[in-house]
């Protein structure tokens, strides 16, 4: 069995964002980019898998502008086996990610897919639910616990929901999105490194596909959520009702 | 550019030990907070010790709190006498004598010129100004001030010369040595209040600041404008420019960045007698007499008070990457270390070493820590990062490296860091063996620099004297050749002291190490000078303090030995 693992190139979890000027977005040019983190822990969960032998290859594809192959590198470095590179100049939002996706599974005919549950870039949380919905493919996500079954051919998958934990079975071919604590990913170990560099991505652009891109999101502002005043010390409980009543309006 | 935040350390448990002795609460007796202006550190002779708990506060060194008791008459102590701790035979210092003591005019001068709210007599705030980070060394002073402005230290410095009473500079308090607390009843100057940055050019990256500033607000100030300062340690969030300063501190960075002595352009500090020196130059470049901020950097304020620093700061670049290697002998280390030099050059900005002993230690001591290349340990652990501008090209430049090291036997594994998450738990590994050393219970620590090539011999010597009685652990910047010696044991004991010192001193002494290679002498190693400086220097050095400060006021006993100052 295939499995098929879509991983983003994101802003480092780590660095602290800055809005551009001009506030059409988030400032990206001399910034540490890197894999998003929902998506590490989704190659590492189908790297497991196939160390437990019940998949043949793990195939890492990404989308968007020449720089993703240095994401796919990453995950080639981690233990997948083959990069698959979707080029496209602009931003992608999770619809065109998903027909992209879509496209690419009626190519690789993977058994599983497995994806982040959402990109820390837009936290949009759709593409592996819209995903599976345009295949009709059962989904399992916001996974913590991932167990395969071979004979039976299925997962079952724990997802954490707001109520606890829900358990549920899903027949293979299906969509997992993972969660944070589905596992831990490993470190990239220099024999991989180096083996990854001669590890295959190959590319594609949407036309190849036959997927036509429509921008169906418009972003049209960008700003930092506003500064935190400085406390105000009050004198007595009158006036913090009055303050309460009448300048934060909550009674 | 550092991922600093998530380097720290967590908040350190301390085991509490209590001893048998009822006396373990004998520091907060009445008889003590009476006994000025003696020092009351007492020295551990039977088996009794204890350990206070420590709260831990974020992103510092941990110490242990060496509470020893005298195991017999606990307060047959003469006034007047301080023992200090890592002598394995007690040295005795005495207050000067020609110190004056505090009387209510000298209260009132202070208040009239700080004003009554930067005069503290305040016993609790005292405690904490009065101890060190490390909580090895006590002082009794009874008074704190908090000078606003130059002119106000000035005024200071100039009323206690006269006074002839005796000073301490302080600033975050954050030294190992015990530099930045009274010995005895010296009055402490405490310049956290002078907190402002004048100015920074963003052009040229000059930054002219307060001695008060926070290292960390400093580097949160300059993040913002795209650069950063030229060091970095763990006190960070504590430990203040001027003391970086007047210490000449290391840290993580001097390797690419230099020591503050080539960074540092000018500065302001105040002399005993009062006197402001203004030197205060923000050029790159001026060969016009002596230069004598260097007299300050890392006199450790026994020359004066620092008060203001220029610094040059380097551009805020964005590519790190970091990689964890493991080596099978010291060997190889050190070619690592050269081939690294060689083949990653000017992107190179960190070089790390620590021993199988320090990676066993971390990880079961440390939270949140695993090992980056399981399963089992190995010999040595090198860290090596690297800062550039272009991020596609140091990673290439860094993995091409690190494919020859391998191909040439230097490395058995490694791994590079993918994302800043990973770099930090792998920096956490490193920054984290303080505290995992005050976790494992009692810790004599060592900060030595040693040739390269021999550094790891004295590890293996101690490892033989000591045998079974304690374990030691090796870590430090390899790089500058730095090492952290560290001996851990159970508990506090004679024995292992005794096998310890002097050989540590000696053995460095021989190789024409330094016996302190960042951590300063403060009054720890205040005696010691002559292991590492000729008797020639240090007779120039004391000419030199007592041309600044003939009465001897600024931070007494502590540099230099006593007996070669008067």
């Amino acid at each position: 069995m295939k499995i098929m693992v879509a991983i983003k190139r994101v802003v480092d979890y780590a660095v602290k964002i800055r809005v551009k000027p001009d506030k059409s977005g988030v400032e990206t040019q001399n910034v540490k980019m890197s894999m998003n983190p929902f998506c590490e822990i989704a190659l590492e969960e189908a790297l497991r898998i196939k160390e437990s032998g019940l998949a043949s290859e793990v195939v890492a594809v990404s989308m968007g502008p020449p720089q993703c192959v240095d994401t796919i590198r990453t995950g080639l470095a981690m233990g997948a086996d083959r990069g698959i590179h979707v080029e496209y100049p602009d931003a992608l939002y999770p619809l065109s990610v998903a027909k992209l996706l879509k496209a690419l599974v009626e190519v690789e005919k993977p058994g599983l897919l497995i994806l982040g549950k959402q990109a820390i870039d837009d936290d949009c949380n759709q593409t592996g639910q819209m995903l599976a919905g345009l295949l009709r493919w059962p989904q399992g996500t916001f996974a913590s616990k991932v167990i395969m079954d071979k004979e039976k051919q299925a997962a079952t998958v724990d997802r954490e929901v707001d109520g606890g934990i829900e358990t549920l079975s899903l027949d293979l071919p299906a969509v997992i999105t993972t969660d944070l604590r589905l596992n831990q990913p490993r470190y990239a170990t220099l024999p991989n490194i180096m083996k990854a560099k001669s590890k295959v991505v190959k590319k594609y652009t949407p036309q190849d596909l036959n997927v036509e891109i429509k921008a169906d999101l418009e972003v049209v502002q960008v700003t930092e959520p506003p500064k935190r005043k400085v406390g105000v010390v009050l004198s007595s409980v009158d006036e913090l009702i009055d303050k309460l009543k009448n300048e934060a309006r909550v009674i | 550019m550092k991922m600093e935040k998530w380097r720290w350390s967590s908040a350190a448990h301390r085991l509490l030990r209590l001893c048998s002795n009822p006396l373990s609460d004998l520091r907060c007796s009445p008889k003590l907070q009476n006994s000025t202006p003696s020092g009351v550190l007492y020295r551990h002779e039977g088996t009794c010790e204890w350990i206070r708990p420590f709260i831990g506060q974020q992103k510092q060194h941990f110490g242990q709190r060496s509470h020893h008791l005298w195991s017999g008459n606990c307060l047959g102590e003469t006034p007047g006498i301080q023992n200090r701790f890592f002598g394995a035979t007690a040295t005795k210092i005495e207050r000067n004598s020609k110190f004056a003591t505090l009387n209510s005019n000298d209260i009132s001068y202070f208040k009239e010129i700080l004003g009554e709210k930067n005069v503290i007599q305040d016993e609790d705030t005292l405690l904490s100004a009065n101890t060190d980070w490390m909580h090895k060394y006590r002082g009794s002073s009874k008074l704190l001030l908090l000078p606003r402005t130059t002119e106000e230290v000035s005024s200071i410095l100039k009323y206690c010369n006269s006074r002839c009473l005796a000073v301490v500079p302080q600033g975050g308090n954050t030294g190992l040595v015990g530099g930045s607390v009274p010995v005895f009843d010296e009055v402490i100057i405490n310049v956290s209040s002078m907190n402002n940055v004048i100015s920074f050019d963003k052009v040229s990256g000059i930054l002219v600041c307060e001695a008060g500033c926070i290292l960390e607000n400093l580097i949160s100030f300059l993040d913002n404008r795209g650069f950063i300062m030229p060091l970095d340690l763990g006190a960070k969030g504590s430990c203040q420019i001027g003391g970086n300063v007047s210490t000449n501190a290391g840290g993580l960075r001097l390797l690419r960045y230099g020591s503050l002595h080539g960074n540092v352009l000018g500065l302001e500090a105040v002399l005993a007698n009062g006197e402001v020196l203004d030197m205060l130059g923000t050029l790159r470049k001026d060969n016009t007499g002596y230069d004598l901020k260097h007299l300050f950097i890392g006199s450790e304020g026994s020359l004066g008070i620092v008060t203001k620093v220029s610094i040059l700061t380097p551009p805020k670049l964005s590519s790190v990457n970091v990689a964890f290697l493991a080596c099978k002998d010291y060997f190889s280390c050190q070619k690592l270390l050269l081939e690294a030099k060689r083949k990653l050059g000017e992107i190179l900005s960190a070089f790390e070493f620590l021993d199988e002993q320090s990676m066993a230690l971390a990880l079961s001591h440390l939270e949140g820590v695993r090992n980056p290349l399981p399963p089992s340990l190995h010999n040595f652990y090198v860290l090596i990062e690297t800062t550039g501008s272009n991020e596609s090209y140091d990673r290439e430049k860094l993995e091409a490296f690190l494919l020859s090291a391998m191909e040439g036997g230097l490395i058995s594994d490694g791994i590079v860091a993918q994302d800043i998450q990973q770099a930090s738990s792998v920096w956490h590994i490193r920054e984290g063996l303080p505290e995992a050393l005050i976790k494992a219970g009692a810790n004599y620590k060592y900060d030595l620099s040693l040739p390269v090539e021999k550094l790891y011999n004295l590890v293996e010597e101690m490892r033989t004297r000591l045998e079974n009685l304690a374990t030691v652990v090796a870590y430090g910047h390899l790089g500058d050749g730095n090492l952290h010696l560290n001996i851990s044991a159970p508990q506090y004991d004679d024995a292992i002291l005794a096998q310890i010192e002097p050989f540590v001193y000696e053995w460095t002494s021989k190789n024409r190490g330094s016996i302190s290679a960042e951590h300063g002498l403060g009054l720890m190693k205040a005696n010691k000078i002559l292991y590492s400086k000729s008797p020639a220097a240090v007779n120039l050095m004391a000419s030199i303090k007592k041309l600044l400060d003939p009465n001897g006021i600024v931070n007494p006993y502590k540099v230099l030995p006593q007996s070669m100052i008067h």
